[in-house]
């Protein structure tokens, strides 16, 4: 097991070295479905420029990361400069990767946790053999470090890399069953960017399966855990955004990050469903269909929990595929990390039908997206329809990869034993036949 | 939903695509071939229209009449020239200045990465003189350029005649609302690089130029002026410009507006227009006309001065005259005219027309979209049919020949330029004939590597093995297909026309010699090399065997001095992409 994993360590490593010296790094750090206005590296160093000048690096249009995220960079930067005497670029290139090195370390753990945690041991058995379940860690790391998603948004130096990061530790400790650091670590995300509130929802469902206290709205224990849990996150956050002010001693940063995510006020093109739509949408109309489009990542989460509240862990993944989806400026980067989690549900792969028209839709869109790009901006011979035609495919086939998992369980309002009886019944046809 | 999901009809839908999938596939292969020369007939294709915009062509009144001052002014210019053995620099400066126009002058040096034997150029240096008309009546914020090259010999005289005379006139009129250029650039393509590259503050190609010290505004559009004759007798309309892109409908369709009203000949890849496109003769001449402009447009070359302006966007094309033994004559006057009503109606912004691909007739258009379907159809029909065979993850078992044939199209692309110092030395060619010979080298060691590697690697090829193979080939090859379509439709239909049929029914059980022959025979270099016959015999000019060869290795020789100079596509496409699918193909053949 190790050795593998240190090999795929090595290959994934070669290949983002290999791509930072080459001359595509700075053709991709122009791509627009690789950054985005939040977390591009070119407007990090624009914000540090203007924070080493004294200025708020909120003051002008430009910056748009959160102050703790701008002093983590500033303190690495000036690290990279006194003690390597490298360049900060390469500093940069070593975080991402030391990051990327976490996950997969995180990811491995976090899956063992997951096989022990959730599954009873015959049912286990009966759904995968051993030796599959022990090659799934491999597989989640394989499926995040090599997709080429993630290595485009490392190569690209965005700031999408650490949010995932964050992100993928907050899945860790909750799955270790530490509220408190799932809380903290929750709130960090929330405070990142806003949208990873919905995973609130799933963290306490699997807190309270874990501590086998009913859902149930009039038992003191149910109010008394959750209450315990939402004053982590609550206290957490509040700490942090205190922090952030006194770091940087004024609040702009809330409108500029947080309303910057709200209001969509940047229409740059990306793989999302804003920006054509809020271009073309006349100012009047503005704030109702920021409304109506921002609702989408929040609503999705009530009638989830209800329908999944059996399978917190699925509802995670769920929530973070919808806030893909869905959040405003969407890059690629987020899309990798929600793809990352697909092969722990590979048991579910052989109810999942179509497959592989949502991989080719996917793989020619991925394609397609530079294509049209150039098409519309440099030869002038399509326009933005045709590269919102692309985004709207690309989105309808991860809806597509999302709901298919989905419908299984909702057919199978069992769940789990359900599948087993399923699985059972499909091997015993299939011995009758032979 | 419904039709997806319910696991019956599923079935049956996925049986029957299976069941007729070499009917389907055979079908749309067909139907996208027979549409394709069905565009050449008019009926089928969609009438152009005159936008709005870009009508009202009579209105203009034009009374240039200087004809007979261009062509002593192209002597004077011929005489200087040859005095000055090369560009007069000054002597342009001074007639540029003479004619009230703001005159700066931009040098340039390029070395090629191995000597042009076409053009017999290696280093080459220059300058790029340039007048500036500044408009009158309006803020300084937009220009249209009118350029003209001034080229080694006899030819061109003409134009930069023209160019003086035209801006002579230019200058005594009140009402220009744009700054008008006029360009005098040396080294054909290479000066035009430098001066758009130093117009716009871009390098893309590492070529070496002074800064340009005066600009205009943006530019709105441009014409290339190509006149070797005194008296010529018709007027040849070029369009193809670099990566095959092709100016605003509206540009063309104006000047062939003007071309009737001012009673000069317009013809379109040297060809008149006929308007008796019910007889068998007619649509054999729009269907030639129709395979030059698809050759033309594939082989991603710029065909004009005009070709380079299109990268950023700017409306342009190139007018050559052409002397033929025609009994019409058009003399200087009318073209001088023509280019006049042409500036006046750039005041017009042109009315987007986006989908603008050949011209069977100059009157005819088409929607591209419908086109790249058809070709693509086809492939993705024959990747369904392998997907539905079950398919174990072999993942690593094809992560072998993927990686090999890439690596192969890495060194098909690299070594040739890089390689020509040590293959100089070890055998007696020229640099230009040893990147060739290099690249075509490669290209063949290519055909040997899977077979062996293959064996040494992994043994005996599973059956499963070669289906996950094919059914990622294919699927590369269709997404591929389909962006090349894109960006340069004729060179992706080209490639599919080529590359579909065999690729799609190649299996390991096939007979391996007739296999072999017929995928070596629709390979991509078969390609160029049917291509350049075909084009030879299009223009009337069919060559033999021997000096077919001949011509394809100095295409090959273009193509990479093409990427190398301006940034042309089509090579490393080929060398990067096309090859090395095809290479995975090939690797199926040998499977076991």
């Amino acid at each position: 097991m190790a050795a593998p994993l240190t090999l795929l360590l090595i290959v994934a490593v070669t290949i983002r070295a290999v791509l930072f010296r080459s001359s595509l790094a700075e053709l991709i750090s122009e791509r627009v479905e690789v950054v985005s206005p939040l977390n591009a590296w070119k407007r990090v160093v624009e914000g540090l420029a203007l924070l080493d000048l004294g200025v708020s690096p909120y003051s002008g249009d430009v910056f748009h990361e959160t102050p703790l995220m701008i002093y983590l960079f500033h303190f690495t930067v000036d690290y990279a400069e006194i003690v390597f005497m490298v360049s900060p670029y390469f500093v940069d290139c070593l975080s991402c990767l030391l990051a990327s090195l976490d996950r997969a370390k995180i990811f491995r753990k976090q899956k063992y946790a997951l096989e022990s945690d959730r599954y009873p041991a015959d049912c286990l058995e009966l759904l995968r053999s051993p030796k599959e379940m022990f090659y799934i860690p491999l597989k989640v790391a394989m499926f995040y470090l090599l997709n080429p998603f993630t290595i485009l948004s490392c190569v690209a130096k965005s700031t999408c890399g650490l949010n995932n990061a964050i992100i993928a530790l907050f899945i860790f400790c909750t799955l270790k069953g530490s509220a408190l650091l799932s809380g903290i670590l929750l709130a960090l995300a929330t405070y990142q960017s806003i949208y990873p509130l919905t995973l609130f929802a799933p963290a306490l469902l699997f807190f309270l399966q874990r501590l086998y206290i009913p859902v149930n709205l009039r038992r003191s224990s149910f109010w008394c855990f959750t209450l315990q849990y939402a004053f982590i996150y609550v206290g957490s956050l509040v700490v942090i955004t205190g922090l952030s002010f006194f770091l940087l001693g004024s609040w702009d940063f809330i409108p500029s990050v947080y309303g910057f995510i709200f209001s969509v006020p940047d229409l740059t093109p990306n793989i999302g469903l804003f920006w054509y739509f809020f271009a073309e949408m006349f100012e009047h109309f503005r704030l109702f269909f920021i409304c109506v489009f921002q609702i989408n990542v929040f609503f999705y989460t009530i009638p989830l929990s209800i329908k999944l509240k059996e399978h917190p862990v699925f509802l995670i993944f769920m929530q973070i595929a919808i806030i893909s989806i869905f959040k405003s400026y969407p890059t690629v980067g987020d899309v990798a990390l929600y793809m990352a989690f697909l092969p722990a549900w590979s048991h579910l792969y052989r109810f999942l039908r179509n497959i592989f028209l949502v991989s080719c839709v996917l793989l020619a869109c991925s394609a397609l997206f530079p294509v049209l790009w150039h098409l519309w901006i440099y030869a002038g011979s399509a326009n933005s329809n045709f590269y919102y035609a692309i985004t709207l495919l690309f989105n309808f086939g991860q809806t597509f990869l999302i709901i298919r998992p989905l419908t299984r369980r909702r057919k199978h309002p069992g769940g789990f034993d359900n599948e087993v009886s399923c699985f059972k019944s499909s091997v015993w046809k299939s011995s009758l036949k032979s | 939903m419904g039709l997806l999901s319910d696991p019956n009809r599923r079935k049956a839908l996925t049986n029957l695509l299976t069941r007729l999938n070499t009917p389907i596939c055979i079908v749309c292969y067909l139907a996208a071939i027979v549409w394709f020369m069905g565009l050449a007939f008019e009926p089928f294709t969609l009438r152009t229209y005159m936008s709005e915009n870009a009508m009202g062509s009579t209105m203009v009144e034009e009374r240039f009449s200087s004809g007979e001052r261009a062509l002593s002014l192209a002597k004077e210019f011929d005489a200087h020239k040859r005095k000055a053995g090369g560009m007069p620099v000054e002597w342009l400066v001074k007639a540029m200045q003479a004619r009230g126009l703001e005159v700066f002058t931009q040098s340039f040096s390029r070395k090629l990465p191995f000597p042009d034997e076409n053009k017999e150029r290696y280093m080459v240096g220059g300058r790029n003189v340039y007048g500036i008309l500044r408009a009158a009546r309006a803020p300084r914020t937009e220009a249209l350029v009118i350029t003209a090259p001034c080229s080694p010999g006899n030819s061109n005289n003409q134009a930069v005649g023209l160019l003086l005379a035209l801006a002579q006139y230019f200058r005594n009129q009140i009402y220009w609302a744009k700054d008008i250029i006029f360009l005098v650039n040396e080294h054909d393509l290479i000066g035009m690089q430098a001066w758009l590259e130093g117009y716009h503050h871009t390098n893309i190609t590492g070529m070496e130029y002074s800064p340009l010290q005066g600009r205009a505004g943006s530019i709105q559009a441009a014409l290339a002026l190509e006149l070797s004759g005194d008296v010529i007798t018709s007027l040849d309309l070029i369009l193809e410009g670099l990566n095959g892109q092709l100016p605003n409908l509206d540009l063309t369709n104006l000047f062939y507006a003007f071309c009737q009203k001012l009673g000069a000949l317009c013809t379109i890849q040297g060809k008149l227009q006929r308007n008796d496109w019910d007889t068998a003769e007619g649509y054999t001449h729009a269907a030639q006309t129709m395979m030059l402009m698809v050759l033309k447009q594939a082989c991603g070359r710029s065909w004009g001065d005009h070709g380079l302006f299109l990268r950023y966007h700017i409306e342009a094309a190139s007018i050559r005259g052409i002397n033929s033994f025609r009994h019409y004559k058009t003399d200087a006057t009318t073209i001088g005219r023509l280019v006049f009503v042409f500036c006046i109606k750039q005041w017009y912004k042109h009315h987007s027309v986006y989908f603008f691909s050949f011209c069977p007739t100059v009157k005819c258009y088409i929607m591209e979209v419908e086109l790249i379907c058809r070709c693509r159809c086809s492939c993705i029909t024959l990747a369904f049919s392998v997907s539905l065979q079950p398919s174990s993850p072999g993942m690593l078992t094809v992560l072998t020949p993927v990686v090999i044939s890439h690596l192969t199209g890495v060194a098909l692309y690299l070594l040739p330029v890089h390689l020509q110092e040590m293959a100089v030395e070890h055998f007696p060619v020229s640099e230009t004939e040893a990147v060739v010979l290099t690249a075509i080298a490669i290209y063949t060691a290519g055909l040997a590597l899977p077979h062996n590697t293959q064996r040494l690697l992994s043994g005996e090829g599973t059956e499963q093995g070669w289906k996950v193979l094919k059914l990622t080939a294919l699927l590369y090859l269709a997404v591929l297909l389909g962006c090349t379509a894109l960006i340069n439709f004729s060179l992706g239909f080209i490639l599919a026309v080529t590359l579909v049929p065999i690729t799609a029914s190649i299996t390991p059980h096939m007979p391996k010699a007739l296999c072999a022959l017929a995928m070596v025979l629709l390979s991509p270099a078969f390609t160029i090399l049917y291509c350049v016959f075909i084009y030879q015999e299009l223009i009337e000019a069919p060559v033999s065997v021997g000096e077919g060869w001949m011509l394809f290795l100095s295409v090959i020789s273009q193509g990479i001095l093409d990427h190398a100079l301006y940034g042309s596509l089509v090579y490393p496409l080929l060398a990067l992409f096309i090859y090395p699918c095809w290479l995975m193909f090939w690797n199926i053949l040998f499977w076991n």
